[in-house]
């Protein structure tokens, strides 16, 4: 029995390790302000449950212990199963935690939605995401530029990140940033997210989607308005441009391990008619009956 | 004539599936001729391969699924050694062909054909001795069920060796499974695989629903039921409800990649999103079809080796229910973050958490079950002990994910490998070894041996957690499911951890299978005569190990939980012994079933490859079979007193013999 107690810490211990000390995990030491959120929010529900997983696990080694067979100083009840008592407390314990739990899943729920924009004195900013096999495209409306694999925002701007796929279903990860999003073929998903510290951080498919998902990586840079600025400059004077019917088609033929591409120029509604191709029936990108503004995934289905 | 079949679809050009192929031909050889040379075919034939009797179909679903457990292990312990090599910037061993393949395959085949046959095993094993009936209620779809499954089982084999298997993951999410993301045949062979084996569960649940509400022995009123009994009702009940929508699920997916149609397809009005939802409308309630079974387990477990009556058995009950009905208002949790908005999320979120409750609270009378208790550290104790403590810390980890604004950071990343592995091996897998280790002596007459079951345990339980902790820690640094390699170096430490833990674990498998070789060997030693060797409670002790084929030679009167119990302390350890015996009504075997099983396996192949004159001809032999049953009247028969009182006298007299 000596044995089964060391298990139990063993199971118990790396999680809380990882929980107190962050050291340098994307999780528990998050440069984004969703992300800090979400940190505290794991932590908290760690805990709570703490509440009733540290009695059970001692319960069972002690209970187990106490009453095993050869212990006859032990109190033997053979026809003893029932108790108001116990009952009540057992019923009880497990329904006061989730009712707190519960009360901040609800709140959580709403202030960490993806759809909700961040409250900031700084304008938000946009950057169209797709999915493509096996690579991400980021277009910037406002800039007029795109970019593959790479995505640049500055420190403390809100980024409303609009997703979708031209492919199979994926998932928009950065986990140093916070929440993930679903990208799916004809639909216009979104998240919010904020760098708050400058830095590179992995970005990443986080949704099987076929041969090239393990390379489907992107770095997400975080920097200064000045350096953001400047790196805009750099994109704008790559030669390549992206149109619809031009580039973009080369481009979202199925490539692994794509290096990093810049264009200088796309064509204005690209994005749009992208989630468009999938929307009229003929797959060839009807112009009209979508909605210019955010349609979700929710509104959509 | 052969469809897309060719030549180069057999893979003779990869050395590990040849290598596979042949030791597999050698085994299958090895197999045919020792049956030939011992002539035994006509006894498998007889008495194994057209029973209908419940046990005997119990132990054959057991054995597929101990061999496909060691197929599933394969697949795992490539995997992680495929992890454990490719780090910053190498591609290990296997390229992502492969390695696709196998995430698929270890899925599929550990739910499929290695957790459900055990669970189904189990149930037929047990439930009909439990409620005091000779058999199920339908006996010749019993066996059916038991042929359907296995080609199920022969479709994922053959993939090995003929074609490949789906590079979609286990649940083939579209769009990626559809025609033109997966043009190959790997999807149908995942299709018609479980489209096969799903119409078996199908029945099952229906039989076994049928069988427990109808075929209870006298006096067993519903809330006299067994515990195991009790769980194995409620994921009946959930077997029926929720596999239809796989069936259906599976099937429209059929017709997108068959006949060109647009259901989950991204144009053409096609909803992927759709399929995601139908395909966890099943796949949750799946989920508790796994675990509630082995809660049932873990129960009589407790009870019979604390030697006390179970803690709370109308709270349990009641538990179970509650537990049922909500594995089915919880689906969306597997895709928090699709976009569907903050109270829809919250809502799953909050239903998935109030499933802790009544989990909990069973947690809590298994503690009470011990508690006042002389608990006896048996394997299976060691099992349920086990499976506290691991199941505990899933759960905890399952509500994390539960809630969806953690959830966004959680999904998809080896936090969610971690958790299911934490409930189903500290759960499912738990549950099956300490029910076998439990009931073994019933099925076979002999208890298996205590020394290699306790080691097994001990291999499984700290191979379980150095393989699957580091894999929570690594969800933290941003590690995803499903990569076939990755380029952050510092993840491979604990990726080599948790590989070393998954070679632990193929102890545990090893020692479970000495345990089965020496277990043979002693099986003189450990003859279980009374036919009750652990001084348990429930009625399936009360009759001779192994069971006779008919169960009970008087049906049992039942009047109160724990009857059997209650009159060995009435009046002793001595077994009535009835003065009279009447003639008893038996079904007879059955050719239909495993000729409709083995035609099925062609069915499904010729579909897979477009050989559409052999599909035709396959379902026609299929209806033929099916007709010859349907028409055959001659499938019962009364087995006469006399011989019912002669396989009594000589239980009667290994009794006597032994006092």
């Amino acid at each position: 029995m000596r044995m089964k107690k060391n298990l139990g810490w063993l199971g118990i211990l790396p999680l809380i390790a990882v929980l107190l000390s962050g050291c340098g995990s994307a999780l528990m030491d998050p440069k984004g302000q969703i992300g800090v959120e979400q940190k505290s929010l794991i932590i908290t529900a760690f805990w709570l449950m703490m509440i009733v997983v540290i009695p059970v696990l001692i319960m069972t080694v002690v209970f187990a212990w106490k009453y095993r067979h050869s212990n006859h100083a032990a109190k033997y009840m053979p026809d003893w199963a029932h108790s108001n008592k116990i009952e009540v407390f057992v019923w009880l314990i497990p329904c006061v935690i989730i009712l707190f739990l519960g009360i901040i899943t609800w709140k959580t729920s709403h202030s960490l939605d993806p759809n909700k924009p961040i409250e900031s004195d700084a304008d938000t900013m946009e950057v169209q995401v797709v999915a493509l096999d096996w690579k991400w495209l980021f277009i910037y409306p406002e800039q007029g530029i795109a970019t593959v694999n790479e995505v640049a925002m500055p420190v403390d701007v809100p980024v409303h990140f609009r997703v979708t796929s031209a492919s199979v279903m994926n998932s928009f990860f950065i986990p140093t940033l916070g929440s993930q999003i679903y990208a799916m073929a004809g639909m216009d998903n979104d998240v919010y997210l904020v760098a708050n510290e400058a830095g590179v951080y992995a970005g990443k498919s986080s949704n099987y989607s076929g041969e090239g998902f393990s390379e489907m990586t992107f770095d997400a840079r975080a920097m200064s308005q000045d350096d953001f600025d400047a790196w805009v400059d750099k994109v704008g004077q790559s030669s390549e441009t992206l149109s619809y019917d031009g580039s973009y088609q080369e481009l979202a033929e199925p490539s692994t391990d794509h290096p990093v591409e810049y264009f200088s120029d796309v064509t204005s509604g690209l994005y749009r008619d992208i989630i468009e191709s999938f929307k009229d029936g003929s797959g060839e990108g009807g112009q009209d009956g979508y909605g210019e503004s955010s349609m979700s995934a929710e509104a959509a289905e | 004539m052969f469809g897309k079949l060719t030549l180069e679809d057999i893979p003779y050009d990869v050395p590990i599936l040849v290598a596979t192929a042949i030791v597999v031909l050698l085994g299958g050889l090895v197999v045919v001729g020792a049956l030939t040379y011992f002539k035994k075919w006509k006894w498998l034939w007889t008495e194994w391969l057209t029973s209908v009797d419940h046990k005997k179909l119990g132990i054959m679903y057991f054995l597929v699924a101990l061999v496909m457990l060691l197929r599933g292990f394969a697949d795992a312990i490539m995997m992680r050694t495929q992890q454990a090599l490719a780090a910053g910037g190498s591609e290990g061993y296997l390229p992502p062909e492969h390695y696709d393949q196998i995430f698929t395959a270890h899925g599929v085949i550990m739910i499929f054909f290695v957790a459900m046959p055990m669970v189904i095993g189990l149930m037929n094993l047990v439930v009909p001795l439990q409620i005091g009936a000779r058999d199920v209620a339908f006996p010749f779809m019993n066996n059916l069920s038991f042929w359907l499954f296995i080609a199920g089982v022969a479709l994922t084999m053959v993939s090995l060796f003929i074609g490949e298997y789906g590079k979609t993951g286990w649940l083939a999410y579209a769009p990626l499974s559809g025609i033109k993301y997966s043009p190959g045949v790997g999807v149908d062979y995942w299709i018609w695989g479980l489209q096969i084996s799903g119409i078996g569960t199908t029945l099952t649940g229906i039989n076994f629903f049928v069988t427990i509400l109808r075929m209870r022995t006298k006096g067993m009123t519903l809330f006299r039921m067994p515990i195991f009994t009790w769980t194995s009702l409620c994921a009946n009940v959930l077997i029926i409800l929720s596999f239809p929508i796989l069936t259906a699920t599976i099937a429209l997916l059929t017709l997108d990649r068959y006949l060109g149609m647009h259901f989950f397809t991204n144009d053409m009005g096609g909803n992927m999103m759709m399929y995601v939802n139908l395909i966890w409308a099943w796949g949750h309630p799946e989920v508790y079809i796994l675990i509630l079974p082995a809660f049932g387990v873990f129960s009589e477990v407790i009870a019979t080796f604390a030697k006390k009556r179970l803690f709370g058995y109308n709270t349990m009950v009641w538990a179970t229910v509650a537990i049922a009905f909500l594995s089915f208002t919880v689906w969306l949790h597997h895709f928090f973050t699709m976009g569907a908005g903050a109270d829809v999320n919250a809502f799953f979120g909050i239903a998935t958490m109030i499933i802790a409750i009544p989990t909990g609270v069973k947690i809590f009378n298994w503690l009470f079950t011990m508690y006042r208790g002389r608990l006896e550290f048996t394997s299976p104790v060691l099992w349920t002990l086990g499976f506290i403590i691991t199941f505990t810390i899933g759960g905890m980890t399952g509500v994390m994910l539960a809630v969806p604004g953690a959830n966004f950071v959680l999904h998809n990343s080896l936090f969610v490998i971690a958790h299911f592995h934490n409930v189903i091996i500290g759960g499912v897998v738990f549950g099956m070894l300490a029910g076998l280790t439990y009931w073994f002596p019933k099925a076979f007459g002999f208890t298996l041996d205590e020394k290699w079951g306790k080691r097994s345990f001990w291999c499984w339980i700290i191979g379980f957690y150095l393989a699957f902790m580091p894999l929570y820690i690594l969800s933290f640094y941003g590690a995803v499911r499903r990569m076939q390699s990755y380029a952050n170096a510092d993840w491979q430490p604990l990726m080599i951890v948790a590989w070393f833990g998954a070679v632990l674990i193929l102890c545990g498998i090893a020692c479970t299978v000495i345990q089965f070789i020496v277990s043979i060997r002693d099986r003189e030693k450990n003859a279980d005569i009374t036919g009750d060797p652990w001084d348990a409670r429930t009625l399936e002790w009360s009759t001779s190990s192994p069971a006779p084929f008919y169960n009970f030679a008087h049906l049992p009167n039942v009047g109160s939980i724990d009857a059997f119990w209650e009159a060995k302390k009435e009046k002793g350890m001595a077994a009535d012994k009835p003065t009279q015996y009447e003639d008893i009504h038996m079904p007879k075997n059955t050719v239909a079933g495993p000729i409709i099983g083995l035609i099925s396996i062609v069915f499904g192949f010729a579909l897979v490859w477009h050989i559409w004159w052999l599909a035709g001809v396959s379902a026609i032999g299929m209806f033929v079979a099916f007709m010859f049953r349907v028409f055959n009247d001659d499938i019962d028969y009364y087995v006469p007193a006399a011989e019912v009182e002669r396989i009594e006298r000589e239980h009667h007299k290994r009794l006597e013999m032994q006092a």
